[in-house]
């Protein structure tokens, strides 16, 4: 189970997916995902300035939920929820290669920076990076 | 055939260049912008053809002057113009010129650095974003006493696999057209 979020810099949610295997989760179970991705901000908030690195690492843990968290130069965070504490490696991969997407989504003179992404291309590159990396 | 493709090439070599990212950035903030202000899609397919008409007929004094190509009001002949020292001058590409007719002809290319980092959003479908490029060619051909009407058959922005600009031959401009308007 992995739940991908990206924060805009004015805490405003851009764009979501979910990587859950098993099919279609309650509702109440998302709420709580966003619920605990929501919580795990302000820690990201807190960290970012300990350290160089873009890739925080975990950021906060719920009984058996991460949150890893990836904070680009212009503020603007990923967020990713899981219950895999061994997959860190691959996550920051994953993450790396979503700012890029990222990148070239803000390039695009169509986009607002800070509002959210409906590119139905984007959203087809983060699923496929999170069958690569996550599953 | 193939000294316009060296013109062209030595044109290019001679020529200032800038960052491509520089130039496809700002073409798309340009678009952006003329999007804002006329909020009609058909409006802005109008101001970006008028504007390259506006660039076009600057522009084909300098390919002249810089390739020392013979000035020709040949309408056929001007498409490997355009296509082979046009094209490579001032973008850095080359087109193809695909069925040409007395009347009319076609352009195709793929690589276009005006359109990096671009994806259209579902609401301007109908948006030709290199608009700019059809004015182009008809300031330009203006300039040589011809006179055609030029449009996007095919776009790779709309998923179409190559661009495709037709340009169709309306009518030779005589010059005593001109006298007698000064008599």
């Amino acid at each position: 189970m992995n739940v991908f979020v990206i924060v805009g810099k004015d805490d405003n949610p851009i764009y979501q997916a979910a990587f859950i295997s098993q099919p279609k989760g309650s509702t109440e179970l998302c709420h709580l995902h966003q619920f605990l991705i929501h919580a795990a901000l302000d820690c990201t908030d807190e960290q970012v300035w300990t350290t160089n690195s873009l890739f925080l690492r975990a950021v906060d843990f719920f009984h058996e939920m991460h949150t890893s968290a990836y904070v680009t130069p212009g503020h603007c965070r990923f967020m990713m929820l899981h219950d895999q504490p061994k997959i860190e490696d691959n996550l920051k991969n994953f993450f790396l290669e979503a700012h890029e997407l990222y990148l070239k989504v803000i390039l695009n003179p169509f986009y607002e920076p800070n509002t959210p992404i409906t590119s139905p291309a984007f959203d087809a590159k983060i699923r496929a990076l999170g069958k690569k990396y996550l599953s | 055939m193939a000294n316009f493709a060296r013109s062209g090439e030595m044109a290019f070599l001679k020529a200032d260049k800038i960052n491509s990212e520089i130039f496809s950035l700002t073409y798309g903030a340009m678009v952006a912008q003329i999007m804002k202000d006329y909020e009609d899609i058909e409006e802005v397919n109008r101001q970006l053809d008028r504007m390259g008409q506006n660039i076009g007929s600057r522009l084909i004094d300098e390919l002249f002057a810089k390739t020392g190509i013979p000035v020709s009001s040949n309408f056929m002949e001007t498409a490997e113009v355009i296509a082979k020292v046009g094209f490579k001058m001032f973008l850095g590409i080359t087109a193809n010129v695909v069925n040409p007719t007395p009347q009319q002809y076609s352009l195709t290319f793929r690589d276009n650095p005006m359109v990096d980092f671009v994806e259209l959003p579902d609401n301007c479908a109908n948006l030709r974003y290199c608009n700019l490029l059809c004015g182009v060619i008809r300031g330009a051909l203006e300039q040589v006493q011809i006179k055609v009407e030029c449009h996007f058959v095919r776009d790779m922005l709309r998923g179409d696999e190559t661009n495709e600009i037709q340009v169709r031959f309306l009518e030779q401009v005589r010059e005593s057209a001109l006298d007698q308007s000064f008599a």
